[in-house]
């Protein structure tokens, strides 16, 4: 045998080509530019179409906006090297649009400008919203350096679950003038002038705890049972949970009032659950629950039955008379048509709550149905890259959050604009970082900080072993 | 402001918005190529592989790796997977024992066909990490030893288990 010099560090060299793999935070500063030039477009686009003017807050808002997503990035940069390159991006261009059109909303019918004032919209509810997006990426960066991997989550499962479950009761308890009875849905604390919707935060804490508890019984509940007409059945006992969570759905449902809220609480769990243990027959039974209740309670409560009379015949002159929240959001879609009458030329002020619940629909009316496809792709590529960190992340715990966590994200906006379109009964739920609100805003911040950091778990490179040789022996006959 | 204007600016931020839409999903075209999973790769890896498996096989180094003996003074901190289905993670080292195979309750659930039920553990002792062969039917190797009985492992060194490779990590 010859000795032949420099061959024994070829694996070596080979093995580091193999691994490394760009993290790409590069591209991720510039999709952030990107999304910081299409916010300025848009605002100086809503100034010149209501009075010809760019807005002087164009010098506040737009460097307001592109430091917060530039923090963001460096926390990323910080404490997440590896995490995907487009949530970031693809959050922010939503969460600039969203600022936008508050702003256009805030100046309807103010100094001259068409329409008239928007009697639930303060006048500085712009500026509050570019405040709750600093709330938001504090919140963000925070959770990326105070959780460096999805797993320590874990331990807090049955805390999180009980903080979920105290925070989504809280609203069902408070007197009436604490939790916004008067707005239609008990999802509020109020105190003072202060208010906080705690749904949206125990969501994310739910999905932590459904996350912890199926990682432990997954087996349990996709092994046993029986077969019947080709769908496995899970045992009775195993229903327990199911059971109890569907109960407590309903529950949120008769006492606060909030379809949305109780429909995205229960879907949360039915498809972590099918998810975590790759059964149809979870879905089709957490379907079936979940209709037979709507129904029951369509039956039971008139405001549920309200609303599916306003889905139905929203034209209808008595369906008007109750609401015709859903009749002028569709007719000022209309009015946008395909291309939409341009930022700041449309009457979204008609709309009732057009900030909050029908935000779709005023970017529906001004950048048309155009647009409005374009902001939905950007939510659906959100959800995916999400999906894309649930597949591809080892942990069976940081797959099933990551995986419930995307899931809710896209089901929240299939009910918002489903709901807005006419598609499904309207339940009044927030549409993720464009909704006028600091809740909704910051705890979308937090899910795509989760997120993130799966990602960064998923994306990371396989750790080098110090020593490269030994590992297969190559023996020789001599 | 005339019509003609603000319609220009409203073309031109739907196309600047579709832009960007464009642009992310060039974005995930571009990530999804250099994923280490994904088939491109993948090929590109097993043609390096096949490049390697022709050259004649290298010679073994003569020394022990001055790297690990110089490292396996200072205490270890972690106990990290380098090869195999688990490679990537990554266990925090307490004062408890660490077991290794393919029961349920192990510390480390291997699913590797070469490993045993109760294949080995690590146990730490005056300061020292100890690997231990619970009789496995395919043995467990430091480095390239055999391990017959409870020996300690310097931080580096990989422990092979099956198709799996741990190693110590300070």
């Amino acid at each position: 045998m010859t000795a032949i010099p420099n061959q024994a560090a070829a694996p070596r060299a080979a093995a580091d080509a193999v691994s490394v793999r760009a993290t790409r935070r590069g591209t991720e500063l510039s999709m952030i530019g990107f999304a910081v030039g299409i916010m300025a477009l848009a605002y100086a686009a809503v100034g010149l179409g209501l009075n010809g003017h760019v807005p002087s807050g164009i010098v506040i808002y737009v460097p307001g906006f592109a430091v917060l997503l530039l923090v963001a990035h460096m926390g990323v940069r910080t404490f997440a090297p590896h995490a995907d390159p487009l949530m970031l991006p693809l959050a922010g261009v939503l969460n600039g649009l969203g600022i936008v059109m508050i702003y256009r909303l805030q100046e309807s019918g103010v100094s001259g400008n068409p329409g008239f004032p928007i009697s639930t919209l303060t006048s500085h509810a712009a500026l509050y919203q570019l405040l709750y997006t600093g709330i938001g990426v504090a919140a963000f960066v925070v959770v990326l350096g105070l959780i460096r991997e999805a797993r320590v989550l874990q331990r807090y499962t049955y805390t999180l679950g009980a903080i979920g479950l105290v925070l989504l009761a809280i609203p069902a308890v408070l007197p009436d003038s604490m939790n916004g009875a008067y707005l239609g849905a008990k999802v509020w604390i109020i105190l003072g002038g202060f208010s906080v919707q705690p749904g949206e935060f125990a969501r994310i804490a739910l999905a932590v705890f459904f996350a912890g508890y199926l990682v432990v019984k997954r087996d349990v509940l996709s092994l046993a049972g029986r077969r019947v007409l080709g769908i496995d059945l899970p045992r009775a006992r195993d229903m327990g949970p199911v059971l109890v969570l569907w109960a407590a759905s309903l529950l949120i449902l008769v006492f606060e009032s909030d379809i949305g809220t109780s429909a995205l609480f229960f879907a949360l769990f039915v498809s972590m659950l099918y998810i975590a243990t790759q059964r149809t027959s979870w879905l089709l039974i957490g379907i079936g629950l979940f209709g037979v209740g709507a129904e029951i309670a369509s039956l039971l409560f008139t405001h549920v039955a309200v609303r599916f009379t306003l889905w139905l015949h929203p034209f209808a002159p008595a369906s008007l008379n109750i609401s015709d929240q859903l009749a002028r959001g569709l007719e000022g879609m209309a009015f946008g048509g395909i291309l939409g009458t341009g930022l700041g030329q449309g009457q979204p002020f008609w709309t009732p709550l057009v900030q909050s619940d029908f935000i779709v629909t005023a970017f529906g009316e001004e950048i048309g149905l155009t647009g409005l496809m374009a902001m939905l792709l950007i939510f659906g590529l959100l959800v995916q890259r999400g999906l894309r960190a649930a597949m591809s992340v080892r942990d069976p715990f940081a797959k099933l959050l990551a995986g419930g966590l995307s899931f809710v994200l896209a089901l929240q906006i299939f009910i918002i604009v489903g709901g807005v379109t006419q598609l499904i009964p309207v339940t009044g739920i927030t549409t993720p970082f464009l909704s006028q609100g600091g809740s909704s805003l910051v705890s979308s911040w937090i899910v795509v900080a989760l997120l993130m950091r799966v990602s960064d778990t998923a994306r990371r490179p396989p750790p080098q072993p110090i020593q490269d040789e030994g590992m297969t022996q190559v023996v020789r006959a001599v | 402001m005339n019509q003609l204007t603000l319609d220009l600016i409203k073309l031109a931020f739907l196309a600047v918005l579709w832009l960007f839409v464009i642009a992310a999903v060039g974005v995930i075209r571009t990530d999804l190529f250099d994923q280490a999973d994904s088939p491109r790769r993948q090929r590109r890896v097993a043609r390096q592989l096949a490049r390697q498996a022709e050259a004649p096989p290298p010679r073994q180094r003569p020394a022990a790796p001055p790297r690990a003996s110089r490292r396996s003074r200072s205490a270890a901190h972690e106990l990290l997977v380098t090869d195999g289905s688990l490679s990537g993670t990554v266990i925090p080292l307490a004062d408890r024992q660490i077991t290794i195979g393919r029961a349920a309750d192990a510390t480390l659930v291997l699913t590797d066909d070469y490993a045993s039920t109760r294949h080995a553990r690590l146990y730490p002792q005056n300061g020292e990490w100890i690997v231990e062969d619970l009789g496995s039917t395919n043995g467990t190797y430091l480095d390239r030893e055999k391990v017959t009985a409870p020996t300690p492992v310097p931080v580096g060194v990989p422990i092979r288990i099956g198709k799996t490779v741990l190693e110590l990590r300070r």
